[in-house]
């Protein structure tokens, strides 16, 4: 039932469970991604956030974008905070306190509450096995404080931390791979995402909720406004990372590998790099290194479906 | 009331937070915390306990768990001590303006650096502005009360706010004292079962932890300053229920002899055992001395600590941690605060003594007393704090 080919996009529910009237930017593929999950995952859920652009726009006091029970602590926590309501709901499930019933829960966080602040949070949470999903919304950078350089951002991007100089030509480190990093925790199920695949996305969501035990989706979240490109352009960028092989869209199902999204021949990378202004500075030389490192990355992947 | 027995005080903790039915433990393991998170693991691997034991990777993930679990509605206990506090601060801060009846012990011991693992009060005045109720237990029996008066406080739906009990480290946490437990359905109508007024569930959606722009920030403040201010009369009411049943009662402001008594020693946790000693002491050697205890540290109980001291002509106050460049310990320039404006001034001579567990004996304190005297006698009060028994001084 809940397979790609079945699944029409007209079998997307039409309840919003996050709401209109958010405050995040024109063209936001991450806030898009929030509201597919949210469909995806549907009313019995309870969602933890880091501190983020998502919690910013949803948030502010009195009002919310919340229609599923949603708790902020802090930054780099999420995953705790989603290990304590889990533990929390489980054991008054078994003293009879509250009614017994499947319950999604959720933590979410940016590429920076992830993969820098928040990793540790997140491998004690993967390691003790909650039975919970946690989300990272991944837009490459520290958005929400203006753009800034995290161990997430791609190579040769342009950021407030790591700009374009005439010395270092951006962020000269490559992307920190989260879902592998996920995937050794060998926890039952990992995935990437992209809100631009929004089918691909919804099963993934679904099946890491049904998932008994910790799971990873990690979603490529692209942001207009840090990317330095035109909001219209948000679909189009995400589609492009996955055609080009810079963020192929994968699971791994109980240490099974297996590519959600085939591309039969990957486009070059520039046609992803040359619509972004983060990239703008980057000589064809550049652009170059990234496509070798692309291409041995992608190989090293498609080695693990073998 | 239960049996009295000798038990070590970090096992009468963890035997107290049991007959509370704790719901979940988040805990990371910490000298000298560790004895009462060891306990609780054994209550619940061994089913004396039906919770869940989080060994959590960090402090600053068992005091997010204690979050998670408490929104969720369910009962939470944490305890740590030093580092693990100062790494748990940013939670500490945010759960008490969520609101959030967390109950955790705090093993009191020095801040680095350098490195020690030794008690003294610097690690509990590093969070004394973090909106938490502060109480001071100052031995064994006091202890497993307190775990019991915690819970019921924290959780009252007019408090709701995370609770943290003083526990000295060592001195209490791995001593063996007599405690006299309490009986099962004593505790049972003592603390009933928590029933949150909010929490996390999807028949009834709430937005926990919304962040607050400028136009709101100060009305969120207060809002979470006042009940804290009010929760005094819930604790004054916790402390007479829990005396009514146990024979045990407990005050904001603990005294003893100090009715008459022209000196007061002021503590702050287990050194007022000590003190009590050497009050007896230095009475006998006909000198008027007296003791006032600070119990409850938070809200602070300004009637009851100026009632305590209102006959008093000089007050030594007891510090076991510093402020750097400031105007002596914590408690001494709290104190001092205090008693701006009283229509009788007491001569306050501050003594900063015991860090990291350099030992207090009834010695020192009467060198402290003399010393007092001495400065007293001199009137003007050439230092606002001394250093005691610091070599080179």
């Amino acid at each position: 039932m809940e397979t790609p080919n079945v699944y029409a996009y007209k079998l997307i529910t039409r309840k919003e469970y996050f709401s209109p009237g958010h405050r995040a930017c024109q063209g936001c593929a991450e806030v898009l991604a929030v509201r597919l999950v949210s469909k995806a995952l549907g009313r019995d859920t309870i969602v933890a956030s880091a501190t983020g652009c998502m919690e910013i726009v949803s948030s502010p006091i009195p009002f919310t974008n919340w229609r599923v029970p949603w708790i902020h602590v802090a930054f780099e926590n999420a995953a705790a905070v989603a290990s304590g309501v889990e533990a929390g709901i489980k054991v008054l499930m078994r003293k009879g306190r509250i009614p017994k019933k499947k319950i999604n829960f959720i933590a979410m966080a940016g590429d920076g509450g992830t993969s820098d602040i928040g990793v540790q949070a997140l491998s004690g949470a993967l390691e003790r096995g909650h039975d919970f999903t946690y989300i990272c919304y991944d837009n490459e950078a520290y958005m929400n404080t203006g753009i800034q350089r995290s161990s997430s951002t791609p190579f040769g991007a342009a950021t407030t931390t790591s700009p374009a100089g005439s010395v270092v030509p951006g962020q000269v480190t490559w992307k920190k791979n989260m879902p592998e990093i996920a995937a050794a925790h060998n926890i039952p199920y990992v995935a990437t995402a992209c809100p631009s695949y929004p089918i691909d996305l919804i099963e993934k969501i679904k099946k890491a909720a049904r998932t008994k035990g910790p799971a990873y989706v990690h979603i490529l979240s692209v942001c207009p406004t840090g990317w330095r490109m035109p909001p219209e352009h948000a679909i189009k960028a995400g589609r492009l990372a996955v055609e080009t092989g810079i963020f192929p869209l994968y699971e791994v199902d109980k240490g099974r590998y297996r590519l959600t999204v085939k591309v039969e021949n990957l486009r070059p990378v520039g046609d992803y790099l040359k619509m972004q202004g983060r990239f703008r500075h980057l000589d064809e030389g550049m652009i170059e290194v990234i496509q070798k490192r692309v291409d041995k990355e992608y190989k090293k992947l498609i080695k693990k479906m073998e | 009331m239960g049996n009295r027995i000798g038990l070590e005080v970090s096992l009468s903790a963890a035997e107290a937070v049991k007959m509370a039915n704790v719901d979940c433990i988040a805990a990371y393991p910490i000298t000298p915390q560790t004895h009462i998170v060891e306990h609780l693991s054994e209550l619940v691997n061994d089913g004396h306990l039906d919770a869940e034991f989080i060994p959590v990777e960090s402090e600053h993930s068992a005091m997010s768990v204690c979050a998670g679990v408490s929104a969720a509605g369910a009962r939470v206990f944490t305890c740590t001590s030093s580092q693990g506090l100062a790494l748990m601060n940013e939670i500490v801060h945010i759960v008490a303006s969520m609101r959030l009846p967390i109950v955790t012990i705090l093993a009191n011991r020095s801040l680095s650096g350098p490195l020690s693992i030794w008690n003294d009060h610097t690690d509990v005045m590093s969070i004394r502005d973090c909106g938490w109720i502060q109480v001071f237990a100052n031995n064994g029996q006091e202890v497993f009360d307190h775990v019991l008066f915690g819970f019921k406080v924290a959780e009252n739906e007019n408090v709701m706010l995370p609770l943290m009990i003083h526990i000295d480290g060592f001195i209490l946490t791995h001593v063996i004292e007599p405690v006299e437990f309490w009986e099962k359905d004593q505790v049972e109508k003592y603390l009933p079962v928590f029933k949150p007024v909010h929490s996390l569930h999807p028949d009834k959606p709430v937005t926990m932890g919304a962040f607050g722009m400028p136009f709101i920030f100060s009305e969120a403040k207060v809002a979470q300053d006042e009940p804290l201010i009010q929760s005094k009369s819930v604790i004054t009411a916790a402390w007479k229920e829990l005396g009514d049943i146990t024979g045990r009662y407990y005050k904001p402001v603990e005294t003893y002899r100090n009715d008459d008594a022209e000196t007061l020693f002021i503590t702050q946790g287990s050194y007022g055992d000590t003190v009590s000693l050497v009050v007896d002491e230095l009475r006998e050697e006909g000198k008027s001395v007296g003791l006032v205890m600070d119990r409850l540290w938070r809200p602070f109980p300004f009637n009851e600590f100026r009632d305590a001291v209102k006959n008093a002509d000089n007050l030594i106050i007891i510090d076991r941690a510093i402020s750097y460049g400031g105007q002596g310990g914590p408690l001494a320039i709290e104190l001092r605060s205090v008693m701006y404006g009283e229509k009788n001034q007491p001569a306050i001579t501050n003594f900063i003594c015991g860090l990291a567990g350099r030992d207090m004996t009834i010695k020192d304190f009467k060198n402290i007393y003399q010393r007092a005297m001495e400065k007293v006698k001199g009137i003007t009060l050439e230092e606002d704090y001394e250093y005691y028994g610091v070599r080179g001084k």
